[in-house]
């Protein structure tokens, strides 16, 4: 197997719970990672699966250092990066790019599609040149050239998310993490923007964190699927395996739940029992 | 048995004279569930809306008509129409959250419908309310009719709206997206509660969904909805096993299936899209906006 980009060993994170906050002072602490160990190789896309509750996305977070960790490390390229401060991570941020699920909230309604593009590449060091990388960026995506004018309202669901594909390449980071970026979609739209990321995290060799509730996007794309569940992984395998050989109930459950467009008289029948 | 919903030629639209609803003609027979499948804007929730009387002012009904069992709503006045779309149908929403109220208790609010709409001695309602529990398998009534509606899961939420949607037995409940916003294995416990509830009472279900395989798991009959137009209608097992329409073919070869993961995730194609524009554009020929 390739080097890993990301090597995971006990990683623990610990968010304050606002649900038992008292009235004054700070909110107790709740472990929503408990204990996680993988490794993401170079150039894999790795799908990171659960339900609501599991911890996926707070992984996701922790892995682009938004969240620090309580315990454990993160390594990325041989180095360890859990407790880097702010300042030391700077330099890291162009490498850990993120696409959102939610592309509405996360382009600026008041900057052209343009200006969303660029902002990242001048906070960069990448301000020369900004019109040819900008178009290099939406041609990438598959946006015509005139789209760089616009603004977040003037384009549909897809289009808005090919714009934060756009933003999120055009740094060439060495890390993309996709959090839930088809599950706002229409099933067409869906499936142009699985195509188009998974056509460039070949040509382009990226490594990718791919988090979706929903384990049937994962095939086409993944190489290897982390199953979550409360804060723990569940299974971890490859791709063809997991889906061909689940080794866990939980896994086999999850399989079970997806309601595939074909007749089934007994999908609803309650299950016998065992 | 007279057809629990017929509606005949339903046309809506705008103020700017925009066309929501494009001739929309599909019956929904006693103890059927009928799924209206369609991308966003495909006019399914619509649809939903205008059967329950609850329309944005915005959209305009201009033509058609629509019969709960045999009666012609449009030939009602409004007071009548309301009592008897109040009487013989119901809905279970997409998100159990914003449909309750937060500062009241799950118990009432449950009730209210009963007593208030429906008339009910308040104890022949609560009787009713925990029986409907007990279906939906609500192991431990007492607590949940005391908890405000933050203190429940997202599936124990929907649970006691299915609950409330059967208590007062309608005759046919508008389900829109009632389990997309739920977590894969609660989506399956929830549709087999209403697939469950939906036999054992015998009502018709007008099914809204944006998802073909819960189309193929719950309904008996569909249609394919596509701005506003029904482009394809068929029994279930029917459309999957031989979709006429070329955009039929391309939804179900669009929707993922992990079985086959090179034959599905297919993006639609430009031409099936050009030529629903085309059969749009069609069916707008002879429109006149606001004749109705």
């Amino acid at each position: 197997m390739a080097e890993p980009l990301f090597s995971v060993r006990g990683l623990k994170v610990a968010l304050p719970d606002m649900t038992r906050k008292p009235l004054i002072g700070r909110a107790p602490l709740a472990e929503i990672l408990k204990g996680l160990d993988f490794d993401l190789p170079k150039g894999s896309v790795t799908g990171i699966v659960g339900e609501s509750g599991s911890g996926k996305s707070t992984l996701g977070r922790a892995l682009v250092r938004l969240l620090e960790p309580s315990a454990g490390s993160i390594s990325f390229e041989g180095r360890d990066i859990s407790h880097l401060s702010e300042a030391e991570l700077r330099p890291l941020r162009r490498d850990l790019q993120m696409i959102f699920q939610d592309p509405m909230s996360s382009l600026n309604p008041r900057h052209t599609i343009f200006s969303i593009i660029a902002a990242p590449l001048r906070q960069n060091g990448l301000g020369d040149r900004l019109k040819e990388r900008v178009a290099e960026a939406l041609q990438r995506v598959g946006l015509p050239q005139n789209f760089a004018s616009r603004y977040r309202h003037e384009l549909s669901g897809g289009q808005r998310q090919r714009v934060g594909i756009a933003r999120a390449l055009a740094l060439a980071p060495k890390f993309v993490l996709a959090d839930e970026i088809v599950s706002g979609l229409d099933v067409s739209t869906q499936a142009q923007i699985l195509t188009l990321l998974e056509k460039l995290a070949a040509e382009m060799g990226l490594t990718v964190g791919f988090i979706s509730h929903d384990l049937s996007v994962i095939r086409r794309l993944c190489q290897q699927v982390i199953v979550m569940r409360e804060g723990r992984i569940v299974e971890a395998s490859a791709t063809d395996a997991l889906f061909d050989n689940p080794k866990e109930t939980y896994t086999r459950d999850l399989l079970a739940a997806i309601p595939l467009p074909e007749i089934d008289a007994d999908w609803l029948r309650p299950k016998a029992p065992a | 048995m007279s057809v629990c919903l017929d509606i005949r030629g339903l046309s809506a639209e705008l103020p700017n004279g925009q066309r929501v609803l494009r001739s929309v003609s599909l019956s929904v027979q006693p103890g059927e569930v009928r799924a209206l499948v369609g991308e966003s804007g495909a006019g399914k929730t619509m649809i939903g809306k205008a059967v329950l009387g609850v329309l944005p002012k915005s959209v305009r009904i201009v033509e058609g008509d629509m019969l709960i069992e045999g009666e012609d709503l449009g030939r009602l006045d409004a007071k009548a129409r309301r009592t008897l779309i109040g009487a013989r149908t119901a809905l279970i929403p997409q998100d159990p959250l914003t449909a309750l109220n937060p500062s009241r208790r799950i118990g009432p609010q449950m009730t209210d419908r009963l007593v208030r709409i429906l008339g009910w001695r308040g104890e022949r309602a609560d009787t009713r309310i925990r029986q409907l529990l007990d279906e939906v398998q609500i192991r431990d009534p007492e607590r949940v009719l005391k908890s405000y509606p933050h203190e429940l899961s997202g599936g124990m939420r929907q649970r006691v709206l299915i609950a409330a949607a059967f208590a007062a037995e309608p005759r046919l409940i508008v389900a829109d997206e009632p389990t997309t916003a739920l977590d894969v294995t609660v989506q399956k416990q929830i549709l087999r509660l209403i697939a469950q509830l939906q036999r054992d009472h015998g009502t018709a279900i007008l099914f809204v969904t944006h998802d073909l395989g819960v189309v193929a798991k719950i309904s008996q009959k569909v249609s394919v909805l596509y701005a506003g137009k029904v482009v394809e209608e068929a029994e279930t097992a029917q459309l999957f096993a031989a979709p006429q329409h070329p955009y039929t073919r391309a939804l179900i070869a669009a929707t993922p299936r992990y079985t086959d993961p090179y034959a599905s995730l297919k993006p639609v194609d430009e031409s099936v899209l050009a030529g629903l524009t085309a059969e749009i554009a069609a069916a707008d020929k002879d429109w006149r906006p606001g004749h109705g």
